[in-house]
């Protein structure tokens, strides 16, 4: 194949990924997107092995191909819908991992002919590569519950990851200026522990943008091989995912009401929070199944609230029965779906769809919150912090300025729950307390169930 | 590659990924994120580029790592946001 011919498929590829991300920015569209993306992406791979025909190690890279894909496929058809954010975590991470190693491979191969700015595109990928590889671990580990989801915060922590962040910086200069693999392996160590500490301070609602943010980090990366390894490909491809990556970052961080400023540096101004040991003897109202279907049947308007709990007991389809029967009975029923209720932007969305409830119940957060006052019963189905009235109360706690649902406003609220445990950001709702409050106990497809149970008897 | 040209692109890419994806619904940040994601996976080119010229086994066994990694990042990344848009599409269905 032609060296120009080359270079073309890799532009057409290029393009194919603006149509991708271009596709997926609607709802109409999105599906069509990704697979342009796809097809983008098996093209320009196709295209390197015809390039460069025959390929020095062609059936290890194949064999390597083919465990990528025996790991990678699997992994992505199985997964449940309320893992798939830390799927994602996980994709990124390996990404920019292998961003890395082949910045590490290229670094090795360098020799004394380098450019200054090959060293500087190369140590930077090693860099990024690593804390974006590292950090995507983390954020796995938090959503996966493998280690705690509050804020990890220790003291000195920012002097710890000021002092890393230093260190990383002042080897890079080392490796630029003195070219040896003993600073670049000293580099890419250090890196990974800054990815760790970097991500250990955030909390909650702000791992998705860290998330999203790593993901940008990860484009950059590509980027920059693109300019060593002279790819142009890699090079537009990488850039996009970074912008883009950014602005998403961006978005994310305002549909929750976060500064952006804040998530990233969180590091470094996080202090630990201060905790309150009295709550858990505080009495709380619980009630039973019968209790609920009484208080829903002579409402006139009910709202649901749908949390990660939701997703965890994949109540969705009992949820629709639930609302069915109530509309049946002439209740006015919508459902209140926060930006980020679950674990990423759009679950809610995603699980309700599932069981197919139509698309116009579905009411988000600014067309919902004016309704509270008149609404007489709001349902909080397994979310919590969404609904925690400390967002707008309490300043200096984690999740203050987040938009809430104000479900505080209506008449009656009911909290579907299995424990008193509180929410993923670790933080106390003082809604639970409330006198308007009734507490139904259990797994949320079970109390739904009998709900659906006790208000069809009525 | 001349460095003018590597800018130009970078500064076109730039406002170009700025420019696609600036008005997006938060129901599809996810899917974004995950096909975005997906995209970076094009490392593997560079992956195979550098496994190509790989000259000791220290050398192949890092590309062929990247390599694994990389095949990981691309195809599970399209694989799973496929999957989160199929949601969408069922959903659709639901309306008619």
């Amino acid at each position: 194949m032609s060296s120009t011919l080359y270079s073309l498929i890799g532009l057409a590829a290029g393009v194919a990924f603006i149509l991708a991300l271009k596709g997926l920015s609607h709802p109409k569209t999105a599906r069509r997107g990704n697979l342009i993306g796809a097809f983008g992406a098996t093209v320009a791979t196709l295209s390197v092995f015809f390039y460069g025909a025959p390929l020095k190690n062609l059936w290890w890279i194949v064999g390597a191909i083919a465990i990528g894909l025996v790991i990678g496929v699997p992994a992505a058809r199985k997964v449940e819908m309320t893992q798939m954010p830390q799927l994602v975590a996980l994709f990124n991470g390996v990404g920019g991992g292998a961003a890395a190693l082949v910045a590490i491979v290229e670094y090795m191969k360098l020799g004394a002919e380098a450019t200054t700015a090959e060293v500087i595109f190369t140590v930077f990928t090693v860099v990024v590569g690593c804390v974006s590889f590292s950090g995507s671990i983390i954020t796995f580990m938090k959503l996966q519950e493998l280690m705690t989801t509050r804020p990890v915060v220790f003291p000195g922590g920012r002097f710890v990851i000021a002092a890393t962040l230093a260190a990383v910086l002042g080897v890079s200069i080392w490796v630029v200026v003195a070219l040896g693999t003993t600073p670049l392996l000293v580099l890419a160590v250090l890196s990974l522990l800054f990815g760790v500490l970097f991500v250990l301070p955030v909390g909650g609602a702000d791992v998705p943008i860290v998330i999203s943010l790593l993901n940008a980090f990860t484009g950059l990366t590509v980027a920059a091989s693109g300019y060593v390894l002279s790819s142009t490909l890699l090079i537009i491809a990488g850039t996009l995912v970074g912008a883009s990556g950014t602005i998403l970052t961006r978005l994310m961080a305002e549909a929750m009401g976060r500064s952006l400023f804040g998530t990233l540096f969180g590091a470094f101004t996080a202090k630990p929070q201060e905790t309150s040991g009295s709550a858990e003897e505080r009495p709380v109202r619980s009630g039973s199944a019968d209790d609920v279907a009484i208080l829903l049947n002579y409402a006139r308007r009910v709202v649901i609230v749908p949390g990660f709990g939701l997703a965890v007991a994949q109540a969705q389809h009992t949820v629709r029965e639930l609302a069915d029967l109530m509309i049946s009975k002439g209740i006015d029923v919508a459902y209140g779906i926060h930006p980020v209720a679950g674990r990423m932007p759009g679950h809610m969305n995603v699980l309700l769809a599932e069981a197919n409830v139509p698309y116009d119940q579905l009411a988000e957060m600014d067309e919902v919150n004016p309704t509270f006052g008149q609404t007489d019963v709001a349902i909080v189905i397994g979310a919590n912090d969404v609904v925690n009235p400390a967002a707008q109360t309490t300043p200096g706690c984690p999740i203050y300025g987040m938009p809430i649902l104000e479900v505080n406003q209506a008449s009656n609220i009911i909290f579907l729950k299995r424990s008193m445990r509180p929410g993923f950001a670790g933080i106390e709702n003082e809604l639970l307390y409330d006198p308007k409050t009734m507490l139904l106990f259990g797994d949320a497809k079970a109390s739904l169930t009998k709900v659906v149970s006790a208000l069809k008897a009525l | 590659m001349d460095a003018i040209a590597i800018i130009s692109i970078f500064t076109l890419a730039v406002f170009v990924g700025f420019e696609v994806v600036s008005k997006v619904s938060s129901t599809l940040h996810t899917p974004l994120m995950s096909g975005a994601n997906a995209i970076h996976g094009v490392i593997l080119v560079g992956a195979i580029i550098v496994a190509d010229h790989s000259e000791n086994s220290l050398e192949l066994g890092l590309s062929l790592a990247a390599i694994v990694l990389a095949t990981i990042n691309m195809v599970g990344g399209f694989v799973v946001t496929d999957r989160m848009l199929e949601m969408f599409k069922a959903k659709k269905q639901g309306d008619k």
